[in-house]
């Protein structure tokens, strides 16, 4: 079902007109309300009638994570806090966090953006849609709340955690969709069974997995323990948190709200805009958000994005699915490596768990690299040799996959720390 | 002439076989025979028990990666090269042993193990015939 056919199916030029308004306008509202812009824009040399539409958006500035905590916590708000109705924030894993604001418009916008996407997954006001992400200054729990409420769906706020709990309901309430992170939607699935549940159990059909990347092959192992239709909804607290974009029945990349969130494709290292098709950094600017508006906001996730139309009958522009980030890329003897290749690997050979820990260390100048996996509870191998060359037949499809020369070493079933938010994959002992 | 045995997988590390065996004690479950092969970094417990489902699944319960499988299983002599006769049986016909151990309950020994070639096994046993061993005969 398409919620808002008038946008989502809107033709390219309309979609062009309606962006070339709404970045005029922004421009003009970040120069006189955000010091911050004035000063980069001055810098550039940009003034706000410079930009005449879309085409002019190579001219202004880019925005970064540490842009905005530096102005930690209300530095780049454009309105007053009278106006502000909700405040977010990151986790702040590494250093400061970082704040957002939302006026009413900006909860009311993104109310229709998440309601367009649970749509997109064919959730309709039948549902009963099991919310575990957490709630809290985490955009996860209340975006995905309010957008199920506004198609009209029962929602239960369970939010993260306590997986017994998480179960037992899913099973009592007969819960028809999931949203929570993937990596917790798998803790789940394999959780069943310890629990006394099966997956005979639940009427789950659909699941809404996002805040963290997740690969096509991690999809159809969700798919296939869950029996449901996995979908993925992206998005990030400083563009408005879940409800960006989502992928719709064709699971052939995911529409981008791009009437709000004006996306572009940058290159790593030049930071010069890239065509369709071509991979690198994603950069969106909030077109209509008046909390804190944004210009050129890098995101660092890695993705291409495609104008062509798809088949659902959608006209909005579709961005690959995110299975690594910038940032996240680890450089090994000079070898770009994400830990999504990784996962790749192991869920394509289906021979152990997809659960993993990747050591990186530094020998006499050498990079190493050991990957830890777990071993199947249900296959477990007789013989040592069998089992040596299971571990074989994993180094040598992570040396096709990735180039790159990684130690296996099998470990039991469930010994691998299991997050309940987003999974640690790596340790890089090699950090100073 | 099969019986049934646990493998189950461990990493090399201090106590861990002492995991497997807690859940074994914790269930009542009495242990006729042990044998552990291993590697620098993990080990195959293999195990013949008194109850060999009720074990598979209460190792699985604990969530260690365990195999219950039958497993070809002769009785030997109690006599000086009975050892070594069975085993040339199976080396004049090219069959490898992927491993062998012995085990005695009451006042017999059994023979256990696990070739490259299970059905030519089976063929040997029977040709020669080698008195085989039952789960019930452990009873
Ligand atoms: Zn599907
Ligand atoms: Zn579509």
């Amino acid at each position: 079902m398409i919620w808002n056919r008038d946008i989502e199916c809107m033709s390219r030029d309309e979609m062009r007109k309606l962006q070339d308004r709404r970045l005029i306008d922004l421009v003009a509202k970040v120069y006189n309300h955000v010091p911050f812009y004035k000063r980069k824009m001055d810098e550039l040399g940009v003034k706000p009638t410079d930009i005449k539409g879309i085409e002019d958006i190579p001219k202004l500035p880019f925005t970064y994570k540490q842009d905005l905590r530096d102005n930690y916590p209300f530095g780049l708000f454009a309105v007053p806090m009278k106006d502000i109705v909700r405040v977010h924030g990151s986790s702040g894993t590494t250093g400061k966090p970082t704040t957002v604001g939302y006026t009413r418009n900006d909860i009311e916008n993104w109310k229709e953006v998440t309601a367009r996407c649970f749509s997109m997954a064919g959730i309709t006001s039948k549902d009963i849609v099991q919310v575990s992400y957490g709630y809290g200054l985490f955009t996860g729990g209340l975006g995905a709340h309010y957008g199920a409420e506004n198609v009209g769906c029962s929602v239960i706020p369970m939010s993260g955690g306590n997986t017994r709990r998480q179960l037992q309901l899913m099973c009592d309430f007969g819960s028809t969709v999931l949203a929570c992170t993937p990596s917790y939607a798998l803790h789940m699935a394999d959780a069943m069974k310890d629990f006394g549940y099966s997956i005979d159990d639940m009427k789950l059909r659909v699941g809404v997995f996002g805040a963290e990347p997740w690969t096509e092959a991690m999809r159809h192992e969700l798919e296939k323990k869950l029996h449901i239709h996995a979908h993925d909804i992206y998005g990030l607290s400083e563009i408005m948190g879940p409800g960006v974009s989502m992928d719709c029945e064709y699971h052939d990349g995911l529409h981008i709200h791009e009437d709000h969130f004006f996306p572009e494709i940058v290159d790593p290292e030049t930071k010069e805009p890239l065509p369709d098709g071509t991979e690198g950094e994603l950069v969106f600017t909030t077109l209509t958000k008046e909390g804190i508006p944004l210009l050129r906001y890098n995101t660092r996730d890695l993705s291409t994005l495609n104008h062509e139309p798809c088949a659902c009958g959608r006209t909005l522009v579709r961005m690959r699915k995110i299975t690594g980030r910038s940032d996240d890329m680890l450089i090994i003897r000079g070898v770009n490596l994400f830990p999504s290749q990784i996962e790749h690997v192991l869920l394509e050979l289906g021979e152990t768990s997809a659960h993993y820990i990747l050591y990186v260390d530094r020998q006499n100048n050498l990079d190493t690299l050991e990957l830890q996996v777990e071993l199947d509870e249900n296959h477990m191998l007789d013989t040592i040799r069998d089992l040596q060359m299971l571990t074989r037949r994993i180094e040598h499809a992570l040396n096709s996959a990735c180039g790159l020369t990684i130690k296996v070493t099998l470990v039991q079933p469930k010994t691998i720390a299991r997050s309940e938010g987003k999974a640690i994959r790596v340790v890089d002992k090699r950090k100073k | 002439m099969t019986i049934q045995q646990l493998s189950v997988f461990i990493e090399n590390h201090p106590g861990n076989l002492n995991k497997v065996l807690a859940v074994l004690a914790d269930n009542s479950i009495n242990i006729k025979a042990l044998t552990i092969a291993d590697t620098a970094d993990f080990g195959i417990v293999r195990l013949i028990v008194s109850d060999p489902q009720k074990a598979f699944n209460a190792l699985r319960d604990k969530h260690f990666s365990v195999q219950l499988q039958d497993i070809l299983s002769v009785e030997m002599a109690p006599e000086p090269g009975s050892l070594y006769h069975i085993l040339n049986l199976f080396a004049t016909e090219n069959v490898s042993l992927e491993y062998v151990y012995a085990f005695s309950y009451g006042s017999k020994s059994t023979l256990v193990l696990r070739t490259d070639n299970r059905e030519k096994a089976v063929e040997i046993i029977r040709k020669n015939n080698l008195k085989s061993v039952t789960e019930a005969d452990l009873k």
